[in-house]
């Protein structure tokens, strides 16, 4: 009784193991499609990244920079301080987004525009994304609010 | 903020003063229910170490006491939001004078220090309700699982008073409040909160059973037929609580999705795919006494998932869309709770799990080795949830790169564990325990396994080869409740004996088999809407102007107009959309978008055009410089399936609840005897 027990034990781990491997595996494959860098304007311009690559460009959309288009489609300008570039977006932008806000874009660089297929504000009018704060902050540009 | 515009105001405080010492009493009222737990810790325990009984059972009316001073100290502070008494720092903060009843009673929740105080209201319930109901269980073991759930609730609540304490009073009160999170003031959310935390603290309770167990160093029948209730309550919690929340962020949020892998979300679905695990190994050692160094390690896992939760949504260390009361200092505190519990738990663990020895072995084929690849199954799919969502923080800390984690990851790396869940579930149920035989089980299941390829084939050939997502999906669904409606058929033996018998049978079946049939149904029904809804959806976007009609899949699409709605405290823009099919209109849409003038934000609320097979979802956007207005519409096929299938889920766990052999023994002085004596 006492080996039977023992073997099914060992007989248990290895399958677990295995099944561990393989969703190691699985994890390891599925983090290479699924995680979005995060880039600032500056950063992009300084190094274009290759137009299949979908991330995410933040900062602060620029004053008197959005434009509606014909047909749904949302034109703005997203700057870090130093450099900004031009976001296009089909939808609805979320409730927070306005000028001077800052804002989270994910999608990908055609070489001169953004094309947005997310666009990501928090619910809360005091929140800014972190990472458009480190972004800001590298520029010299961020102050704190009140 | 909204605190400081009003500060040259005079003090309103004839009107405060019945709650001013109130509070005060609430403060005092949680600091004596700090102290209980305390004594509560100790007594108990050294009553076990050195054989007082009359020790030990002290904690049954300590935990009722303790219970009773922190209900005492949420009711006050229910009523200071009532009152809307702003010298409370919290009420100024959270709530408003035009806020509606409701949401002055969720706006206690709606908060950290609330939420908090809420947590550890729902850890003293369960607490006071072991005491009172757990009479059968033996008092050793009874003293040593109140004692640990004391240093649960005990912590806590040093957090509470000393870290982020809810009855702090400002110096100069505010004229009014700065209210609500607006997108919080909403039926689905007043109540998701508590549901979680229900789940979440129903899994203490399976912890401080695991950490008893491990302290007497006895795992038995009566254990597991004690821990298994309340695993499956905290389960039918955590399963509605996580519906509500998705249900919510599909039609408040606006986006039209009902999951979004936001850790917020993740938060949430990793403790519910360990109570699904431990609620599976519990039966194996209420049944077979075996599995039950795992079933304890399970018990830990599961709580430190939920502390994980907590730690994930209150420290906001993952920036998340929808964390609502973060504070990254918070975090630390959690960060230590977190550390004690999981890995005292462990630790404790390690040194005496040894003692608890199976009775007996299984073979390969039979009911034990279906429900531990199920074990396996769902902890390696928690197990990719979490580095999913931990992987933007330890990229940042050991990589320096900013990056985040998003759907892509989730639906490949979790889809996989989850569908090989989805196909053993009808066959493992099926199984005889020690030892089974395939043949039988494959004989029973030929039919349902036939209709769901047969299902599979038809999908596909139907839609066209636009994706695999459907026709898997559809097939997966049919399977899981044919093989339910299979399984209770071939329990009840119909259409071998008479189908007046049958029935009979049915009625007297057990309420547990009943209910692991519909349980395991509920998933199906839950897969099918997915499936549905994520392949066949049709989106729309475009300019409106009043009178325009269009079509959107088979319906078609009217837009009569805006026009400006005052609520109780906010200010709405209201669309109207005529929605008709076949030329018979179906219903009027009112979709809005709200403003909230005293917290100064703005809300959009979806109108849905809901039918069993249906939903046609309508979202108005922005007003365009030409006058016109953006606006979004889904048709979604069998959307409702996905929230349907987690009640029928919850239905099935209170099935198995309600059967008499889940509960313990009712028969005070024997039964404890019995299990004294047993050892």
């Amino acid at each position: 009784m006492y080996t039977a027990r023992k073997r099914r034990r060992i007989q248990l781990l290895l399958a677990s193991a295995a099944l561990l491997a393989a969703s190691t595996v699985l994890v390891g494959y599925a983090l290479r499609d699924g995680v979005s860098y995060f880039r600032s304007p500056t950063e992009i311009l300084s190094e274009l990244p290759p137009a299949t690559e979908t991330f995410r460009v933040g900062g602060l959309v620029a004053e008197r920079s959005v434009h509606r288009q014909e047909g749904g489609g949302i034109e703005f300008q997203v700057t870090d301080g130093a450099s900004s570039v031009v976001v296009r977006y089909m939808g609805i932008l979320p409730d927070l987004f306005s000028e001077g806000q800052g804002v989270v874009a994910l999608g990908t660089f055609d070489g001169s525009k953004f094309l947005a297929s997310e666009i990501l504000a928090k619910h809360d009018e005091n929140y800014m994304p972190r990472e458009v704060v480190e972004a800001l902050k590298e520029q010299g540009v961020y102050r704190q609010q009140e | 903020m909204a605190l400081q515009f009003e500060k040259g105001a005079q003090q309103p405080s004839a009107i405060q003063r019945p709650t001013c010492a109130m509070i005060e009493y609430g403060h005092f009222s949680l600091s004596l229910a700090f102290v209980i737990a305390l004594l509560q810790l100790s007594i108990p325990l050294a009553g076990i170490r050195c054989g007082w009984s009359t020790w030990t059972r002290s904690a049954d009316v300590l935990s009722i006491l303790q219970f009773v001073a922190v209900a005492f100290a949420y009711v006050v502070l229910t009523i200071a939001f009532v009152q809307s008494d702003f010298s409370v720092a919290l009420v100024a903060q959270h709530s408003h004078t035009a806020k509606p009843l409701i949401y002055k009673l969720s706006g206690v929740w709606g908060n950290h220090e609330g939420s908090m105080l809420l947590w550890i209201l729902v850890l003293t319930l369960f607490g006071a309700a072991i005491a009172t109901t757990g009479r059968s269980l033996s008092i050793e073991m009874r003293g040593a699982v109140l004692a640990v759930q004391a240093a649960v609730s005990g912590t806590f609540m040093a957090y509470l008073l000393w870290a982020s304490n809810p009855f702090w009073r400002l110096s100069a009160p505010p004229l009014d409040g700065g209210d609500l999170n607006p997108l919080l003031q909403d039926p689905g959310l007043a109540f998701h909160p508590p549901l979680l935390y229900l789940g979440y603290v129903g899994l203490s309770v399976a912890y401080s059973f695991a950490i008893a167990a491990l302290l007497i160093g006895r795992v038995d029948v009566a254990w597991a037929k004690w821990m298994r209730p309340w695993v499956l309550v905290s389960w039918i919690f955590l399963t509605l609580g996580i519906a509500a929340g998705s249900w919510w962020a599909y039609y408040e949020l606006g986006w039209g999705g009902w999951w979004f892998w936001d850790p917020v979300e993740n938060a949430s679905l990793i403790p519910w795919l360990a109570a699904t695990a431990l609620i599976h190994s519990a039966i194996v050692v209420e049944k077979r006494e075996s599995l039950k160094g795992w079933t304890v390690l399970l018990a830990i896992l599961a709580f430190s998932f939920s502390l994980l939760g907590t730690f994930l949504v209150r420290s906001g260390v993952i920036t998340s869309v929808h964390s609502f009361a973060s504070d990254p200092t918070r975090g630390v505190f959690i960060l230590g709770i977190l550390t004690l519990f999981s890995g005292g738990g462990l630790i404790l663990f390690a040194l005496r799990s040894g003692m608890l020895a199976p009775r007996d072995a299984f073979a390969w084929v039979s009911r034990e080795t279906a429900i531990v690849s199920n074990n396996i199954l769902l902890i390696v799919a928690a197990f990719v949830v979490i580095v999913g969502t931990f992987w933007p923080l330890i990229a940042e800390l050991f990589m320096g790169t900013s990056l985040s984690v998003g759907p892509p990851y989730f639906n490949k790396a979790f889809t996989p564990f989850f569908v090989a869940i989805a196909v053993v579930m009808p066959f493992g149920a099926v199984l005889a325990w020690k030892r089974g035989s395939l043949k039988p089980a494959f004989r029973l299941m030929r039919v349902p396994l036939a209709f769901a390829l047969m299902l599979g084939v038809l999908v596909w050939s139907l839609q066209g080869a636009s994706g695999v997502l459907a026709p898997i999906g559809l097939a997966l669904s049919g399977w899981l409740m044919a093989g339910s409606i299979f399984e209770v058929a071939h329990k009840i033996r119909l259409g071998r004996i008479p189908i007046g018998q049958s029935l009979s049978w049915l009625a007297r079946l057990p309420r547990r088999d009943l209910g692991k049939a519909t349980a395991h149904a509920g998933v199906g029904l839950s897969i099918l809407g997915i499936a549905a809804m994520t392949a066949w959806q049709i989106e729309d976007i475009r300019a409106v102007n009043p009178g325009d009609s269009y079509k959107v899949g088979k319906f078609t699409v009217e837009f009569r107009g805006v026009d400006q709605v005052m609520g109780p405290n906010f200010v709405s823009t209201r669309g109207e959309f005529s929605l008709s099919a076949d030329g018979q209109e179906l219903e009027r849409l009112y979709p809005e978008k709200r403003f909230y003038p005293a917290a100064r934000s703005q809300t959009t609320e979806a109108a849905i055009h809901e039918t069993l097979s249906r939903h046609v979802y309508v979202v108005l956007g922005d007003k365009r410089e030409d006058g016109s207005w953006s606006a979004r519409v889904y048709f979604k096929p069998l959307a409702s399936w996905i929230w349907l299938g987690a009640v029928v889920m919850a239905l099935g766990a209170m099935l198995g609840l309600a059967d008499g052999r889940s509960r313990a023994p009712l028969i005070p002085g024997r039964s404890a005897g019995r299990i004294a004596r047993a050892d």
